[in-house]
């Protein structure tokens, strides 16, 4: 049987096929100006790879802060039920799951089947989410990925003040003409948003398995200082911004399968 | 390389006064994290005053601002009987004798620019967004500041002028060269408006109506926090957004209510609050009721 | 006096509201909250007063956390030990 889920996130956009409940098949971009036609695009893209045809696929589900955009989907579903079930499938011992994307993040408590027993969402304020990154690595002319790395070679915590992109971003400007090394101010800038995270995460009250989600898992800075500040061990799979497509696939795959037929 | 959002700096002396025959000198430093007043009083009356960026240190911009008020009037520091400092960096200023909470100092001073009336003053600074009840003489009955989110501050407006490539000085004026008030952006938060704001010009969304829609979510996040606090009659408005316009006359829409006009320029306010303060404490002291 | 801390952000509206008129300096509040988010000042006006400690002013919603979670019984313990109930949350 062959199902798909799709994740129509405010940044990217990431498409999984499975058959009979195994990845054949998945696709990623930026959202870019068109999400709808992007959508398209992946669907297509990782049906190819999956080598079916779109009539043969039994039930789409679709996640994301766009998920309406999606003119094939079946059903919604939200992004924590997606996000719970996806970190499920990857690593059955999870039992909180902290999903992080470009613009909200998550935090949620699941049981042994990948259900939602508690949830708590960072929405709506870009320092609680991967924007913060994105601009604060702006301010420093490095890419996101070059600021994660140089988190890792910090060995002095430097507290950051503001609590707010826009406040961080002149801060950060403020320590580099203060001569504050650019180590130090990317620790302070991972230190800062994974504290922000930490404490969502324990309004659920964190349970382990940690398992980390969302584009900004990829980030090896914030992962280092999310572990630090939550004192125990976070699990990044690999692909961990496919994790939420992945479980809206799953889901998908369980509902057709209750219908009966292949 | 223009910068857009950068306002002009300046200075002001009261025409015909002479300092010498004042009883009291006090003087107020207004230490923000975007701009920096000096104002002197003389006998409680404004005798001269600077407005200036504030630079990468406190005590460094406190000096600075001050030493320019006092540029061509002859009056010296030593000359001055009682400095208080206020602001974000008032506690960074080594030659102030006494440091006051921006909300006291700016509720003082509003008392000062608007008349003994005034009840409810909004500060829309650089960083930060105060609403201050106060009584008729000028004490505060109750606040509310919001310095954590840059929605509703200057620097947010200034983020919206550069993308725009809109100088901040004109932001309210070509706010209302629309045909129709569009409706406000979404999102409270600046970065996720910008983008949005972004999306509204790929669309080919004139500039001007994209700064209205900005202009308009501002005011309406500003009216938001005032409700919380209560608005009573009359209304001031101080700091330096109260220069655009833009957001001021949209939020005076939603209020119902219009800001008295000020006697002075609203951006020296905190400074004229804490020269206030700092004369009272010179009379306290020579009155034996405080200790040197 | 009612002294409101906190912010409002895209995220919502987190204020902690003190009284001053209602407070009677007894300190309590500031005695119970664990992240010591909740201390006692001298204002402007030279009252003895509880405030919101400078440095959590700008974080009060991760702050206050630990005190509101999101499942489960709430108990605010500075609200709690106020007894002329001079303080609030808004959230």
């Amino acid at each position: 049987m062959i199902t798909a889920g799709i994740d129509i996130g405010a940044k990217t956009v990431k498409v999984v096929v499975l058959k009979d409940g195994k990845v054949a098949g998945k696709a990623m971009d930026l959202g870019g100006f068109d999400q709808k036609g992007t959508s398209d695009r992946l669907f297509r893209k990782a049906l190819a790879e999956a080598g079916v045809d779109i009539k043969d696929v039994k039930m789409i589900m679709a996640t994301g802060a766009g998920k309406g955009e999606f003119p094939h989907a079946n059903d919604p579903v939200t992004e924590v039920t997606a996000d719970a079930r996806g970190a499920n499938v990857i690593h059955p011992k999870g039992r909180t799951v902290i999903s992080v994307g470009a613009e909200e993040g998550r935090a949620i408590r699941t049981d042994a089947q990948g259900r939602v027993v508690d949830f708590a969402v960072n929405e709506k304020c870009a320092a609680g989410a991967g924007a913060f990154t994105e601009a604060m690595a702006r301010a420093l002319e490095l890419k996101v990925e070059e600021l994660g790395a140089l988190s890792l070679l910090s060995t002095n915590a430097v507290p950051m003040n503001a609590q707010c992109a826009v406040f961080a971003e002149s801060e950060v400007v403020s320590l580099v003409h203060a001569g504050t090394s650019k180590q130090d101010i990317s620790r302070a800038i991972h230190d800062a948003i994974a504290s922000r995270i930490s404490s969502m995460a324990r309004r659920i009250s964190v349970e382990n398995d940690v398992v980390l989600i969302g584009g900004v898992a990829k980030n090896k800075g914030f992962v280092e200082s999310l572990k630090r500040d939550l004192a125990t061990e976070v699990f990044v799979p690999q692909d961990p911004e496919f994790v939420s497509a992945l479980g809206a696939a799953h889901i998908a795959f369980e509902k057709a399968s209750k219908q009966g037929g292949s | 390389m223009v910068e857009f959002w950068r306002w002009k700096e300046y200075r002001w002396t009261a025409p015909d006064a002479d300092w010498k025959n004042a009883g009291t000198i006090s003087c107020g430093i207004d230490v923000g994290s975007v701009s920096s007043q000096a104002v002197i009083m003389t006998d409680g009356s404004l005798y001269a005053y600077s407005n200036m960026r504030t630079g990468s240190n406190s005590p460094d911009s406190a000096r600075r601002a001050l030493d320019w008020a006092l540029e061509g009037t002859g009056l010296k520091q030593e000359n001055m009987h009682f400095i208080v400092g206020t602001g974000y960096g008032r506690i960074n200023i080594p030659f102030a004798n006494k440091a006051i909470t921006e909300i006291a100092c700016h509720a003082r001073g509003a008392n000062f620019m608007y008349g003994p009336t005034v009840r409810t003053v909004l500060d829309m600074g650089g960083q930060d967004c105060k609403a201050i009840r106060c009584d008729e003489k000028g004490k505060v009955t109750a606040f509310l500041m919001n310095d954590k989110c840059a929605a509703g501050t200057g620097r947010g407006m200034e983020v919206f002028a550069d993308l725009l490539q809109v100088h901040i000085e004109e932001v309210g004026d070509l706010s209302f060269k629309v045909d129709k008030e569009p409706p406000p952006v979404s999102s409270t938060c600046v970065v996720f408006a910008k983008s949005e704001a972004s999306a509204l010009l790929r669309k080919g969304v004139p500039k001007n109506e994209v700064l209205a829609a900005y202009c308009s979510a501002m005011a309406h996040r500003i009216f938001s926090l005032l409700e919380r606090l209560g608005v009573e009659k009359n209304f001031g408005i101080t700091g330096g957004i109260s220069k655009n316009r833009g957001v001021v006359d949209r939020l005076q829409k939603e209020l119902g209510i219009t800001s008295l006009q000020p006697r002075y320029d609203p951006q020296v306010a905190g400074g004229v609050g804490a020269a206030l303060f700092a004369k009272s404490l010179v009379e306290k002291q020579r009155a034996g009721l405080v200790a040197r | 006096m009612k002294a409101n801390y906190g912010y409002k952000d895209g995220s919502g509206e987190f204020f902690i509201t003190i009284d001053t008129d209602k407070c009677n300096s007894c300190g309590d509040c500031a005695k119970v909250c664990p992240p010591k988010v909740i201390v006692m000042i001298t204002n402007d006006y030279d009252e003895v007063v509880p405030a919101v400690a400078e440095e959590h002013r700008k974080k009060i919603k991760y702050d206050c956390a630990p005190c509101k979670p999101i499942s489960g019984p709430r108990n605010l313990p500075c609200v709690a030990a106020c007894k002329p109930t001079a303080i609030v949350h808004s959230w």
